[in-house]
């Protein structure tokens, strides 16, 4: 079987409020569903890796092949439930460490 | 080498001094190296003179800008004659075929801008396409609509913008992608303007041109021309003096 090329992606939440990472993984997944349907959002393999709310930063995985689509998602995203937020991408790499590594530069 | 980015589209409440300043340091933050904000065309000299300065604190190059909306092609001629000396770059909202038309073929036009959103008060088409193609003007895409709208207007929307962006790689006209929004929120990164601009089929190249290398290409040629050296195309004064 052919082994799943991933890639990581560390980002920043700009917001003035605070979401938990329920509410923000929700977030990313409607942004996806809404722009690629569910087919696309099935392609992604998106899962949350790290999420520090304080610090408003967040670590996503997805497959090599759905970067730009992600990509895409992400910047579409204008709120959580009701409250104003746009979502940056910092850093994609892709092994966590290095990401870290990048993230911190 | 590394890429410049512009946004030539910020629109930040010109009686606020504060959320200009917020504005430009956000577009630094986020990658920005020249934008420019839609000034009222009456802004006076002093005012803009303090959005460089602080611009060139948030070390990011401010270009002056100036949105004309005229109703006939008449008042756009005037509108041109008046300001293209005064601003940087001079962008039409089309709102009617005439002046569509009219900016369209008028060298001292930047850019085009088709606000609307009903498909059939949009005028790039390619009778507009070769127009601007044979003048110096770009088609400006402002992301802020594809941001803020949801549903059956979006899908309508991206329908849009996927055909006038085919028509306008077809006929050879610059693309240019601003953000247009007021609200800091609204503002994305370079990189992730390109990516939604794939969600009209626009490819990645063409995207990262159309927010980088257009644009700059744009305020490079008009400041060239608003330069007291300037003479002609292809002629400018290199040395003055009695030994010339």
């Amino acid at each position: 079987m052919k082994s799943v090329r991933r890639r990581y992606l560390a980002l920043e939440i700009d917001s003035d409020e605070l979401f938990d990472s329920r509410e923000f993984m929700d977030a990313v997944w409607s942004a996806v569903l809404r722009l690629y349907g569910e087919y696309g959002a099935s392609c992604a393999g998106l899962a949350l890796i790290d999420y520090d709310m304080e610090k408003r930063f967040a670590v996503i995985r997805t497959v090599h092949t759905a970067v730009d689509m992600v990509r895409t998602a992400l910047a579409s995203i204008t709120r959580i439930g009701n409250k104003p937020v746009a979502i940056h991408i910092l850093t994609v790499s892709g092994t966590i460490k290095s990401l870290y590594k990048k993230a911190t530069k | 080498m590394k890429r410049i980015y512009a946004d030539l589209h910020l629109r930040p409440n010109s009686k606020d001094p504060e959320h200009v300043s917020q504005i430009i340091n956000k577009a630094s933050r986020l990658g920005y190296r020249l934008i420019s904000l839609a000034f009222p065309s009456n802004l006076a000299e002093e005012e803009i003179r303090r959005l460089v300065d602080v611009s060139k604190e948030a070390k990011i190059d401010l270009a002056s800008r100036v949105d004309l909306k005229p109703r006939t092609p008449r008042e756009l001629i005037h509108g041109l004659r008046r300001f293209r000396r005064r601003f940087e770059i001079v962008a039409v909202i089309c709102e009617s075929k005439n002046v569509a038309r009219q900016a369209a073929k008028d060298r001292r036009v930047d850019l085009l801008n088709f606000p609307s959103l009903d498909f059939r008060n949009r005028f790039f088409d390619k009778a507009e396409a070769e127009l601007a193609s044979k003048g110096l003007a770009s088609l400006e895409i402002d992301m802020k609509p594809l941001l803020i709208l949801e549903g059956p207007v979006r899908i309508r929307l991206l329908s849009n913008l996927r055909r006038e962006t085919s028509i306008a790689q077809d006929f050879h006209v610059p693309i240019v992608i601003s953000s247009g929004v007021s609200d800091g929120l609204l503002m994305r990164k370079p990189r992730e303007l390109a990516a939604l601009a794939s969600l009209f089929d626009l490819d990645e190249a063409s995207a990262m041109e159309a927010v980088s290398r257009n644009p700059l290409a744009i305020v490079k040629r008009n400041r060239d021309k608003l330069s007291s050296r300037f003479v002609a195309p292809g002629i400018r004064i290199v040395r003055r003096g009695k030994d010339c």
